[in-house]
């Protein structure tokens, strides 16, 4: 009787996992089903004429990622992502999904940067001194301006010239493009349209493997 | 029959949190204030419940109720909030995720929020019946 007992909890258990894990995969097919569909409509979706890119531009291969320079993730990852684009010698594209107090302070001065062709060495510096000005705690978005002539970069150039009303609208296009694509995070990848299910960077480097493979 | 009241009602907790974990884990919805309180009423029913099933112990009854009843509490003033019963200006979430926002709504009635409701309500119920059954016996 008592074993009977276990096991009628024990197969509920497993029903219950089992709901969950079939839910979550027919889930996640359509998220990325819904996304391809996105993709196809409307490709655009994924690379704006004003968004930096790094790496080879004559790639078949375009690594999106959104991301957000107060973001502790996006930190974490970027030197790694930089060596990934280099390595494969593809292309990478960033959209902003600003997620935190900052975060649109940063983009501003990361704009203002890229009219001196400093974008990426700016983008580099934030990373880095991140912990010093954004820290959620704490913010203090003012010592960003400590940490700019690291990059190489006209600072007073760069107070005039951030409040630009174009970077605000770039933002919010980044914005809606990141609702349709379901962004909800950060960093979120994309390769060649394909958003990257696992966040780490050996997903993405096999992501990236099998896309510079088919394309071949 | 006691044996499948607490059963039912660990079922209940369990397929709930399964459901709450879905929510949140796959489909990323960020849980307001309310919902996380309720969790805590909810998820530990799991585990009480289930060890008053092995062997069957009715003073579960006794742990899980007061549990249960608190998660009902919070469950209900979310949905007097959610459908609007009570006015948005006194929900506690004005920072964060608001606990108003609709995500789902499946028939036009079923939300988050009722379902955690509905959750409640039937582990309560079941956990009555057995209380019930226990002042019969003695």
């Amino acid at each position: 009787m008592k074993i009977d007992k276990w096991m009628i909890v024990g197969i509920s258990a497993v029903i219950i996992g089992a709901g969950f894990w079939t839910a979550k995969y027919f889930y996640k097919a359509e998220e990325v089903a819904a996304v391809e569909s996105v993709a196809k409509e409307e490709p655009a979706v994924f690379v704006r004429p004003h968004s930096p890119r790094m790496g080879n531009a004559n790639s078949k291969v375009t690594v999106v990622e959104f991301l957000d320079p107060e973001c502790e993730s996006c930190r974490a990852v970027y030197p790694e992502v930089k060596k990934i684009i280099q390595e494969f010698d593809v292309q990478l594209v960033v959209r902003y999904a600003p997620y935190h107090h900052n975060s649109v302070f940063a983009v501003k001065i990361l704009h203002a940067a890229m009219k001196q062709n400093k974008y990426w060495e700016t983008l580099g510096v934030l990373f880095e001194s991140q912990p010093e000005w954004g820290s959620h705690h704490a913010p203090q978005p003012e010592k960003i301006w400590d940490h700019l002539p690291k990059a190489g970069v006209n600072v007073e150039q760069i107070r005039s010239e951030m409040n630009d009303p174009a970077t605000f609208d770039l933002i919010e296009l980044d914005k809606e493009d990141g609702a349709k694509l379901g962004v909800n995070g950060t960093p979120t990848f994309f390769v060649n349209g394909k958003p990257l299910e696992n966040l780490g960077m050996d997903y993405l480097r096999q992501a990236i493997k099998t896309e510079v493979e088919a394309t071949k | 029959m006691i044996w499948n009241l607490i059963f039912g009602s660990w079922l209940v907790a369990a397929v709930s949190t399964a459901g709450s974990l879905f929510f949140s884990e796959v489909m990323m919805y960020p849980p307001c204030v309310l919902c996380w309180y309720q969790r805590i009423c909810m998820y530990p029913l799991v585990v009480i419940l289930m060890t008053g099933l092995f062997p069957a112990d009715k003073n579960v009854v006794r742990f899980s109720l007061p549990l249960a009843g608190v998660g009902w509490l919070i469950a209900f003033y979310h949905n007097l909030l959610y459908y609007k019963i009570l006015p948005e200006s006194v929900a506690p979430c004005r920072a964060g995720i608001s606990c108003t926002t609709v995500h789902i709504e499946w028939l036009g009635f079923i939300t988050i929020p009722f379902l955690s409701l509905v959750a409640f309500s039937i582990i309560i119920s079941l956990l009555i019946i057995v209380r019930r059954k226990l002042s019969h016996e003695n």
